[in-house]
């Protein structure tokens, strides 16, 4: 039996409803021969693709929370969504998407999608490049890092890389960007763990030997010589030539080259994944979602500049899926979408959104547990310029999932990665009975009096884990730490007192638990 | 008298005429429709001043162009920039050190740490090979901390040239006395050069004239001095065999001496009889001289070699190749070989007016010829710490500095091209080797070095060795420029700077792209620069603008463009 079947039966496939709020997910129980075999480097064939929006993605216009309409409609008018276009999932009536995202949709409603909810950190950034940073790196708010979250996971399975790479077990590059600057995300301790090609033309024309063009003059010539050179010694030029020799596209779905940026690079990417190329990560990236003004047309406001943007996402990722579907490799390859913030609640003048925080994000493949993961942001009935949708999930936990649940490394060294344990999502695998009963459930429950004046109480179970409890405002914003430590098995409460009026956020973390409530503190 | 004047007054005793094109007889062919040259030759450059030509300039005649010099060529006339840069530094630089010593290895001759061993008494083969490093490691500092001048260049240049390998020479008190001759010569006297060099100590070692007696006179060297150090192999090279015998049977009866590190002339190894030599050189007879006067003899015979036209011809194909391109077509050689030869004849062979003719022409500045060359590893790496400003430990720690300056040596040596052990007396093969020339150089195998010398300097961690560390300080580098905090003035500032020639639009939005992380609008990196200046201190400020230089510089060092020269 091939291994990849073997971690595909150890974790069957059946799915039941995941709600993360509301399921303790210390229940996706994982397998000790799993563990058993982690060592040395995971003998892996699994593919992740991150797909970076860059701008900031308006979330609440891309999955919009149908149960919030009328107060959405308040906050952000001119640029809301008309509600009888906003496409409708077929097991979920409180959430739908933009109407530009028919291929999205329709692999939703194949179960191929899981939309994770809210996903941010604590303290947003809403600087680009800050935010930017702190998804790639997968640092705290305040902490600055130099590598990324990937390079770190390459760098602990390849430790020796680059030296004496490639090689026989290892003939391709570790991770593969189609773009001109490597991403920081791939950023090891010490050298860089992927290659980049810089564009779909500069792919092309590696796999077909020629050169971009250069003057006919002396300089011209040396230069056209020394990029000769310079293909020729590309350490895995041969590898990606013979991947790309092995496979071609077979999705009639992929628009002419040039007409969707995205979708000429996930071209590529689907063809070296099904011509057999080792490499483990893809990253592709997609421009323009910083849309302070006019993101939307006058003529309606599901056409204009995000809604292309979110169409070429949409029929990219379709493309694709149906790429890997025919060519035979879609079960073992999963893609994730990021952006590096979302967009303010309310809209602008400028029929806009500015710098906002946490925003859902999409995680597709045929391997994936379809369906909505967390819960809708709550909107209120006033909301002020300054709103934003608060943190449900931390993103960290999205990349803690493909590493542990996807690509099967130990919960110690996704630690290691991410500096310290998150919670693991339901995104793969299917819920199993846990064989040792627990006493105790770790839980947060909603505070009382809820409304209050001055001064509320957070009751909260532990089972001996440790447990952190914070507070964050409408913003995003860090107020406090309720708790941090650990605390014996059972019920326990801890007050939170604020003279400022507002909606407050309350997030408990506790080994694999993770769970908001809502707060609200009257004048 | 100010700077220029006094510049001016070094340089015009060699300098006949104002002008150096007055110095250019006009030939009749001049006309003659030619690839490189359409007939201009070398009339004065007189087009646009700005940081494109100053930094041609400056790359082809120093190791790296740094903003530094560009600044300070780009205020000054042309005439006056090249007159500043055929100026050697007054002094000669101090001597290479004992860098060797350590805990368990002492120099065996007594020679302290930190002080020169140049003068010292030879000892043993384990110490020699040690001065022999700490020698390379000196010239690659000398060449790293030059100044806005041709020296080093033109040393490299000599070294080319009079080639001689310190495996061969086997005394590095030898090989430092050499590369000081040639370093003092550097914007020199040719023919007075080739005299000094044919009797100097490395010399008779590398080719053998240290134990050429008028028994058995060794033609090695005999042979070379004619076929490439003066005359070449062109169709105007006429000597002959016998030439070269009789040459040969000149130079019989010098040696040279470990005692007193020098040479001297044995005359009863001479041959003091009469040398008959060819038609090519209008059968002239070098008379037999006896006892201590037959040293005088080789005058005569570089007199005699020097006499012939071609000799100049020769050099100034060999200084064209080595500065402008490898090109020599029927017009370079008619237009602008000839005259600079004629002008190195009517100059007595002194270098320096032929040079200055040379980087004052409209040829030298012409399209064709920027951006053609490929640079060599030493040029690679040298120039790039210069034009990085990457820091080396200074001289108060003479083994981290001598370490430092090495790492960069051998680095060089590893992309094929190893300071002071060039693989033959033909010199580098880029410089002659048909039809690659430069293109040697780039391979496979040195290709990737090069970038990975590079990735190296720009990553977060440099090269660390010991407790000193080389890296490249993107925030130092790109604070020189005018307005770092306006990406596409940023982007256009390192491409003109960095880049021989100039790339696409399109890839100029890639790397503005790099440096606003994707974003499209620019003042998110004006904000993010702006917030660094404002306060540097703050760690994440800095890492937020650092990060993003280090990765536009690694892919601007990476790219192809940066090979040229």
């Amino acid at each position: 039996m091939k291994r990849r079947h073997f971690l595909q039966r150890a974790i069957p496939a059946s799915v039941l409803p995941l709600f993360i709020n509301n399921i303790s997910v210390r229940a996706y129980a994982r397998s000790p021969m799993l563990e058993m075999l982690t060592r040395a480097y995971v003998e892996t064939d699994r593919v992740v693709v991150l797909i970076q929006m860059n701008g900031g993605n308006d979330g609440l216009n891309t999955v919009v929370p149908l149960d919030q309409y009328d107060n959405l409609a308040n906050a952000r008018g001119n640029i809301l969504l008309p509600e009888n276009r906003i496409l409708k999932l077929a097991d979920n009536d409180t959430v739908g998407l933009h109407p530009s995202m028919t291929g999205i949709r329709s692999l939703y409603d194949q179960g191929q999608v899981a939309i994770v909810q809210s996903v941010g950190y604590p303290d947003p950034s809403f600087s680009h490049f800050r935010a930017t940073d702190i998804w790639l790196t997968a640092a705290d708010s305040n902490q600055p890092l130099t590598t990324g979250w990937a390079g770190r996971y390459l760098k602990a399975e390849f430790p020796d890389f680059p030296s004496g790479y490639p090689n026989e077990g290892m003939p391709d590059p570790l991770a593969l960007q189609i773009g001109s600057v490597l991403s920081t995300a791939l950023q090891g301790p010490s050298s860089p763990m992927g290659m980049a090609i810089s564009n779909p033309t500069d792919f092309y024309q590696l796999v077909s030997n020629t050169q971009g063009p250069t003057p006919d003059t002396p300089a011209g010539r040396a230069l056209s010589f020394v990029r000769e050179v310079a293909q020729q010694t590309q350490q895995y030029a041969g590898s990606i030539k013979q991947a790309a020799g092995r496979a071609t596209n077979l999705s009639s779905q992929y628009p002419a080259a040039g007409q969707n940026p995205l979708a000429d690079q996930l071209k590529i990417v689907a063809q070296l994944i099904a011509g057999g190329l080792k490499t483990r990560l893809y990253v592709v990236d997609i421009g323009g979602f910083d849309t302070h003004a006019n993101q939307i047309s006058t003529g309606g406001t599901y056409t204009g500049t995000h809604a292309t943007l979110l169409g070429r996402l949409s029929g990219a990722i379709a493309a694709f899926q149906d790429d890997l579907t025919q060519l035979g490799v879609a079960e073992r390859v999963v893609g994730m979408t990021f952006s590096e913030f979302g967009r303010r609640i309310r809209s602008n003048s400028s029929f806009g959104t500015d710098h906002g925080a946490a925003a859902p994000l999409f995680v597709f493949g045929a391997s994936v547990n379809g369906g909505v993961l967390g819960t809708n942001p709550i909107i209120s009935s006033q909301v002020s310029t300054g709103a934003n949708v608060p943190m449900q999930i931390d993103f960290r936990s999205v990349y803690a999932t493909l590493l542990q649940d996807w690509w099967g490394v130990s919960p110690d060294q996704q630690t290691a990665v991410l500096a310290r344990q998150f919670p693991i999502l339901p995104l793969f695998g299917s819920v199993v009975e846990n064989p040792a009963p627990t006493p105790v459930q770790a839980a947060l429950y909603q505070s009382y009096p809820n409304p209050f004046v001055g001064r509320t109480t957070v009751p909260f179970q532990a089972t001996g884990d440790p447990v952190r409890i914070r507070v964050y405002d409408h913003t995003g914003r860090e107020i406090s730490t309720l708790v941090e430590g650990t605390f014996e098995p059972g019920k326990h409460e801890v007050p939170f007192e604020t003279n400022e009026p507002g909606t407050y956020y309350c997030l408990m973390e506790s080994g694999r638990y993770n769970q908001t409530t809502t707060m609200i503190c009257a004048r | 008298m100010d700077r220029r004047d006094f510049l001016r007054s070094t340089i015009q005793p060699a300098q006949p005429k104002s002008k150096p094109e007055a110095t250019i007889p006009r030939s009749a062919s001049r006309a003659k429709p030619s690839a490189r040259v359409s007939g201009d030759g070398l009339a004065l450059y007189t087009g646009p001043w700005g940081t494109d030509q100053v930094i041609h300039l400056l790359r082809r005649t120093t190791f790296g162009a740094t903003k530094r010099d560009v600044d300070l060529l780009k205020g000054e006339l042309p005439w006056d920039a090249v007159h500043i840069l055929l100026t050697a530094p007054s002094e000669a630089p101090e001597p290479p050190l004992n860098n060797y010593y350590n805990a368990t290895y002492q120099d065996p001759t007594g020679v302290q740490p930190g002080t020169t061993w140049v003068t010292a008494p030879y000892g043993d083969g384990t110490v020699d090979s040690r001065r022999t490093t700490s020698f390379k490691s000196w010239w690659t500092g000398q060449m790293l901390n030059q100044s806005a001048s041709i020296q080093e260049k033109m040393t490299l240049f000599w070294h080319n040239h009079f080639a001689t390998a310190t495996q061969t020479v086997g005394d590095a008190r030898y090989v430092y006395q050499h590369n000081a001759l040639l370093r003092s010569y550097a914007l020199g006297n040719f023919k007075e050069l080739t005299k000094k060099v044919t009797v100097d100590p490395a010399m008779l070692r590398y080719l053998n004239g240290y134990v050429s007696t008028k028994t058995a006179p060794d033609e090695n060297y005999a042979r070379e001095l004619q076929e490439l150090f003066t005359l070449g192999k062109g169709p105007d090279s006429n000597y002959t065999e016998d030439d070269v015998k009789a040459a040969a049977r000149v130079l019989t009866g010098w040696r040279d001496s470990r005692t007193n590190i020098n040479t001297y002339f044995d005359a009863t190894r001479h041959d003091t009889t009469n040398k008959q030599f060819s038609s090519f050189y209008n059968d002239q007879v070098i008379q037999g001289r006896t006892g201590a006067a037959g040293a005088r003899e080789v005058d005569d015979l570089v007199d005699m070699i020097f006499a012939q036209p071609e000799v100049a011809k020769f050099l100034c194909r060999r200084l064209y190749r080595w500065f402008v391109h490898y090109t020599i077509d029927e017009g370079v050689e008619e237009n602008v070989i000839t005259p600079l030869a004629d002008i190195l004849r009517n100059n007595d062979y002194e270098i320096r007016p032929v040079l200055f003719a040379l980087f004052n022409s409209a040829h030298f500045f012409a399209a064709d010829n920027v951006g053609g060359a490929i640079k060599n590893p030493i040029d690679y790496c040298v120039g790039l710490c210069r034009q990085f400003d990457v820091v080396f430990p200074g001289g108060n720690s003479v083994p981290d500095q001598y370490r430092m300056w090495d790492y960069l040596r051998f680095r060089a040596a590893s992309m094929q091209m190893n300071l002071a052990d060039p693989p033959n007396v033909a010199g580098w093969p880029a410089y002659w080797q048909e039809p690659g020339y430069y293109e040697i150089w780039i391979n496979s195998d040195t290709l990737p070095k090069r970038v990975r010398l590079a990735d190296t300097l720009i990553s977060t961690t440099g090269y660390r060795n010991g407790n000193v560390t080389l890296i490249i300080d993107p925030l130092k580098f790109v604070a020189q420029f005018s307005n770092p905090g306006d990406p596409n003035l940023l982007v256009s500032d390192l491409i003109a700077y960095l880049f021989a020639i100039s790339v696409s639009d399109e890839q100029k939005d890639v790397l503005k792209k790099t440096l606003l992380s994707g974003q499209t609008n620019d003042y998110y990196w004006t904000n993010a620069w702006v917030a660094y200046q404002t306060n540097p201190g703050d760690a994440m400020n800095r890492n937020i603008v650092r990060s993003r230089l280090q990765s536009l510089l690694k892919y601007l060092l990476d790219i192809a463009e940066y090979q040229l020269c």
